[in-house]
């Protein structure tokens, strides 16, 4: 059982008019993302880790020098996955409910909450991701390496946002606290992360 | 990382064209040899921004490109030079010269003293150092070993050296660039002289330089997206071809030369 791409939530040009261009999502889904599912499946095929689940795999492989390669394919193919149901052509706005007074308890306010985004964000040097994460029944922000995510550090993720330049290069080039603004700003499907608080 | 390859034959011509060059040199006085013959401490003291000079950070400049942005078009586009130029290594120029406003201390450091040994930066701001004094130092090293009329065979010493090391041309370009290519996330890939004296092909994350392991950067290509992505998008490998189009092998040579243990 290969490895399969789920398909985007949306069609490639419905974020043209907030910051996305279909041409990002032309190399960012069609290439990027389609390139660590075809890796990964080369990687695993013929081994006990083909039919395990891609979370079982990413935590089997993370930290095991003999399976970085592994580890780093299998763990973008969930962090992009999970990072195009984060976002929404109706995106943006503010959270309601029990994840806006969780976020408020957490951070003291949203406003700070995305200060606080917004600078792991900016911040995470290089290759990586920023997330909103539940961790111990705390909301909490934190920022990973390339391919590293939440999953591997025992907390749940709520939210990303991919910083990787090819993520932003396109639309934004150097900008990249252009990029995090927008997606903040007109992106964010604070539906899904309730979602994912509730599960 | 993979390391280097030496071709047996090559290897044995290498040492005795070694030979003939020490028996030709003149005799040294016995008090200027370094103490010990084996590894090389002499390589992590050179300058390594340019041949003669290290890179001051009092403040850190941004040094002019030496071409007009469109002249390395054969490999990479006006407009990703400008960006990569004007905008990326201007913020690790910005970044380090705000991390070290009230460090006059490690201000009066050369750029390359600090990352030889980033203990010496208070751990405060020794991260902020790290990405962008490596940062300013490798783009650098990048603009000057690039040139309109670059590209083609390698020449000089370089190409001796070259060959000796890893065969030829052809398999040091292949090792090369499947170093780039290996580079998870951002990074650079380097021709170094390591602390033994022999070439070695590394790759660095991030913005970590070479001279940080006691090695010496001859050359180096960076595997950024930014490098890239504008004209090449998620096609590392072929970024990674073109690039020989515009090596300055005069410049190489010059690192060569300078990398070598006085």
């Amino acid at each position: 059982m290969a490895f399969t791409q789920p398909a985007l939530p949306f069609p490639k040009d419905a974020l043209a008019s907030s910051g996305m261009k279909e041409e990002t999502f032309e190399y960012h889904y069609g290439k990027h993302h389609a390139a660590y599912v075809a890796n990964l499946n080369k990687m695993v095929e013929g081994t006990e880790l083909e039919n395990m689940p891609l979370e079982e795999v990413i935590h089997t492989s993370f930290g095991d020098s003999s399976k970085t390669g592994i580890f780093n394919n299998a763990a973008q193919v969930w962090n992009h996955t999970f990072f195009w149901n984060c976002l929404s052509p109706k995106g943006g706005g503010a959270p309601s409910g029990e994840l806006a007074a969780k976020i408020d308890a957490a951070f003291g306010s949203f406003d700070k909450f995305k200060e606080e985004f917004s600078a792991a964000a900016a911040t995470q040097f290089g290759s990586g991701w920023a997330w909103l994460v539940e961790d111990s029944g705390t909301l909490k922000v934190t920022k990973t390496p390339n391919a590293e995510n939440p999953l591997v550090h025992g907390q749940k993720p709520l939210l990303t946002l991919d910083v990787w330049e090819h993520a932003y290069y396109l639309d934004f080039q150097n900008a990249r606290p252009a990029f995090i603004k927008n997606f903040l700003d007109n992106l964010v499907n604070w539906d899904f992360v309730a979602q994912n608080l509730a599960s | 990382m993979k390391t280097f390859l030496r071709h047996p034959i090559t290897a044995l011509l290498g040492v005795v064209l070694s030979a003939i060059v020490v028996a030709c040199q003149p005799t040294q006085p016995v008090g200027s040899q370094s103490p010990t013959a084996s590894p090389s401490p002499a390589v992590t003291t050179l300058p390594v921004a340019y041949p003669d000079r290290e890179l001051s950070a009092s403040p850190a400049q941004l040094p002019p490109l030496p071409y007009a942005a469109n002249a390395l078009n054969q490999a990479i586009d006006a407009q990703t030079m400008q960006i990569h130029h004007d905008r990326h290594h201007q913020t690790y120029v910005d970044n380090i010269n705000d991390a070290l406003k009230d460090q006059p201390n490690v201000q009066k450091l050369s750029v390359e003293a600090m990352l030889r040994d980033l203990n010496q930066v208070p751990e405060a701001i020794r991260q902020t150092v790290r990405n962008n004094a490596g940062g300013h130092l490798n783009h650098t090293i990048f603009w000057q070993i690039m040139a309109p009329n670059g590209g083609g065979q390698p020449t000089g010493a370089i190409a001796q050296e070259i060959n000796q090391t890893f065969g030829s041309f052809e398999e040091f370009r292949k090792q090369f660039n499947a170093a780039g290519s290996d580079r998870f996330g951002s990074g650079w890939v380097w021709l170094v002289r390591n602390p033994q004296g022999q070439l070695q092909i590394v790759s660095t994350p991030n913005q970590d330089n070479p001279i940080s392991d006691g090695s010496y950067p001859i050359m180096g290509n960076d595997v950024w997206e930014h490098a890239y992505y504008l004209r090449y998008q998620n096609q590392r490998a072929q970024y990674l071809n073109n690039w020989w189009n515009v090596v300055n092998w005069d410049e190489v040579n010059r690192r060569t030369q300078a990398s070598q243990p006085r």
